[in-house]
């Protein structure tokens, strides 16, 4: 049997020599394919049919089981992110703490569902299963930075400040 | 690295921190960092170097009472200051031998007392990017104790001895499934360790694998040691990168001073672990599921058995535990199982640490001996309900879990009693709800939670939450009816008798438990059209019907 050639990267793009990296710390074997597709979403933001395909190939994994891998987990995303990420975390402590009111306030002001990006581009809102922030409850994270005992006016000023940017 | 080696560093780091006249300890765990832990860190390191007197500033894992951060701890006159902000750095170095820095001092006296702290012995005190601060704190002493002075049979021995039961939540002891897979035939086996801690409103698996995480790979290379296992897997939940990061350096430093890789303690046991991680699915906190994950596959559970025991990892045998088991084990091994076995309950040994949220004057961590009151745990250690609102509920267990009322608080905490009051034990998440909460709400809340979070191999599962949702949804909104809370009795008992997995069998529990205990709130929904916690917004008023 012939030796296996991985496929070539799918552009000029050094990214993509990241992902190949990833995959050859693992030594291309099929068990890798998680730990790719997070360097993938590290890298670009979200995962895109080429980028599927092209870690399916590598690894040697059929192209439905990875397509059915991106979509079972809820940490992968098929559509890029917009430039800020308002996160709302959703977890028991911070819905006890009036977590719903923070997503209907971000729904408000945004004119999104969460897990939507605005039509511009500029502000994703997303919704947490808990970040384990739980004592300082709601918790939002602003492009990643936890923000504790959150309240719709300081959520509100935040997205008014990313707007001024 | 020999046993004499590791007393050398825990000398020499002791000797390090004997030169300093006081030392700063400043809790950077994801709630503190959240106040500005950072910035004080690096204003009390600005204001130590400024001043007279010979400080070490340190950062340290999670001290426990979270609400009262940013916390500094100072060493050795052990004063807690309680919200501290960068701008109090130099009054607080400027204060070290006198009084007191005034309006920062706070007395938890009541919160800490009835603690004991096993698993967190080290919070607060070590750097967790420091090994040498864990090995002066007799870290890997157990381990190297182990390989150079006990059999494996003996290890689990003394594991089965302490009656150690996991932590995951379903309590399974601990030593029974060790000696099964030491059993199990075959040359390679496998060591997982499950930090999926998937449970919203549940944070001590984060806090152990960020505050001390060589604790957790000690007691995975004893686990492999006493189950004759070389390859270890932690499983870690995407949510956590700082726990990811810290046990990456943990691994990396275990590692340059020989005590993970090839001939551990010039022995022939070798061992090395790897970290996975998680993609965002709670159903991989079920054994069967995280293999699947691990392996690169969708984290669906299949069948029992045969056990991960049997076959477990790539078809091999496998012991799984969850964080804070494995986070137990160096103790065990240092003091003794009696020892161990001397805490607790009958049944129930030694001690849990609990993530307390919700409406509670003190959250954070707490670490108790089982078989403790909840009421001590809710009034005493938590400070009880802020003022003004009345204790309800208490929910432990997560979505598999179910709520407490308050006639129940006088129940020591065992995996026995809160089964029996139709909760779980659970991973240790706590979280107390006050007449604010509406009890129809709060289980429509996991119920959501369980059919998004449903794989959807099983029917029982995928198709009964959706439908438990439904009718959750009718209820709360007022325009369920009596038939409707029939059927969903039903439902529950069906999804609980014939899903594959722990994620549909316990789905019905947060149900199950507030029918049991406020049943009266359902019919006032129903009935009366009402939320008595005014949480509800209802399609249909009183008047209307009436």
């Amino acid at each position: 049997m012939a030796a296996f050639i991985p496929p070539p990267l799918p552009s000029e793009d050094k990214r993509w020599k990241i992902v190949n990296g990833t995959m050859r710390k693992n030594g291309f074997a099929r068990h890798a394919l998680i730990e790719t597709l997070h360097t993938v979403q590290s890298s670009f933001g979200y995962l895109d049919d080429d980028a599927i395909r092209f870690v399916a190939q590598s690894l040697r994994v059929p192209l439905s089981q990875a397509y059915g891998v991106v979509t079972f987990y809820h940490h992968f995303s098929l559509k890029p992110p917009g430039r800020h990420t308002l996160t709302v975390c959703a977890g028991t402590a911070c819905y006890i703490k009036g977590a719903d009111k923070l997503i209907a306030a971000a729904e408000e002001r945004l004119g999104i569902a969460p897990g939507k990006t605005t039509a511009d581009g500029e502000v994703s809102l997303m919704m947490a299963r808990c970040v384990g922030a739980c004592s300082r409850a709601p918790v939002a994270l602003c492009d990643g930075e936890v923000h504790g005992e959150m309240t719709c006016r300081h959520l509100c000023e935040q997205l008014e400040r990313w707007k001024a940017q | 690295m020999t046993i004499e080696e590791l007393e050398q560093i825990a000398l020499s780091v002791r000797q390090e921190n004997a030169k300093y006249d006081y030392e700063l300890n400043v809790c950077m765990d994801l709630a503190c960092a959240s106040q500005g832990a950072e910035k004080l860190k690096d204003a009390l390191v600005k204001a130590a170097e400024a001043g007279a007197k010979r400080v070490l500033v340190r950062r340290t894992g999670c001290m426990g009472p979270c609400s009262h951060g940013p916390l500094v701890r100072i060493d050795p006159d052990e004063t807690l200051y309680s919200r501290v902000q960068a701008e109090d750095a130099y009054r607080i170095v400027a204060s070290l031998g006198g009084a007191l820095a005034a309006g920062l001092e706070c007395d938890l006296h009541e919160h800490f007392d009835s603690q004991v702290r096993v698993v967190l012995e080290n919070a607060g005190y070590i750097d967790p990017e420091k090994i040498d601060d864990y090995i002066a704190r007799d870290g890997y002493k157990a381990l190297l104790t182990v390989l150079t002075e006990m059999t494996p049979n003996g290890v689990t021995h003394r594991i089965t001895e302490s009656g150690l039961r996991g932590r995951g939540g379903g309590g399974y002891p601990t030593g029974l499934k060790w000696g099964t897979v030491a059993k199990a035939a075959g040359n390679q086996k496998y060591v997982v360790c499950n930090g999926d801690e998937g449970d919203p409103g549940a944070f001590m698996d984060r806090s152990v694998m960020e505050g001390d995480p060589h604790r957790v790979i000690e007691g995975m290379a004893i686990a492999a040691y006493a189950v004759g296992a070389n390859k270890g897997f932690i499983y870690v939940r995407a949510e956590y990168p700082v726990a990811v990061s810290r046990l990456t350096t943990a691994i990396r430093e275990a590692r340059r001073r020989g005590l993970l890789g090839n001939n551990i303690c010039n022995t022939v046991f070798n061992f090395d672990v790897e970290i996975r991680l998680g993609a965002g699915a709670f159903v991989c906190g079920e054994e069967t599921a995280l293999i699947a994950s691990i392996e690169g596959k969708r984290g669906t559970p299949r069948t029992r058995p045969p056990y991960p025991a049997a076959s477990g990892l790539w078809g091999k045998p496998t012991l799984i535990n969850n964080v804070e088991t494995f986070a137990n084990i160096a103790p065990i091994v240092r003091n003794g199982g009696k020892w161990f076995h001397d805490m607790g309950s009958e049944r129930s040994k030694g001690t849990k640490v609990f993530a307390l949220t919700g409406k509670i004057a003190n959250t954070g961590l707490v670490e108790v001996p089982m078989g403790i009151k909840l009421r001590e745990i809710i009034e005493k250690i938590g400070g009880g309900v802020p003022e003004g609102h009345t204790f309800k509920a208490v929910q432990t267990g997560g979505p598999s879990g179910g709520c407490i009322p308050a006639e129940m608080l006088d129940v020591g905490v065992s995996y026995d009693a809160l089964l029996k009051m139709g909760s779980i034990m659970g991973s240790g998440g706590m979280i107390v709800m006050d007449d604010t909460s509406c009890m129809v709400n709060v289980a429509r809340f996991f119920v959501e939670f369980c059919m998004t979070e449903s794989c959807g191999k099983c029917i029982p599962c995928r198709a009964g939450t959706a439908q438990m949702h439904t009718l959750l949804t009718k209820i709360s909104n007022g325009t369920g009816t009596l038939e409707d809370l029939e059927l969903l009795e039903d439902l529950c008992s069906t999804v609980k008798e014939a899903s594959l997995c722990g994620l549909g069998q316990t789905a019905p529990n947060p149900v199950l438990s507030t029918l049991k205990y406020f049943r009266h709130e359902y019919i006032e929904h129903i009935i009366e059209k009402r939320c008595r916690a005014g949480v509800c917004a209802m399609e249909i008023s009183a008047e209307v019907t009436a």
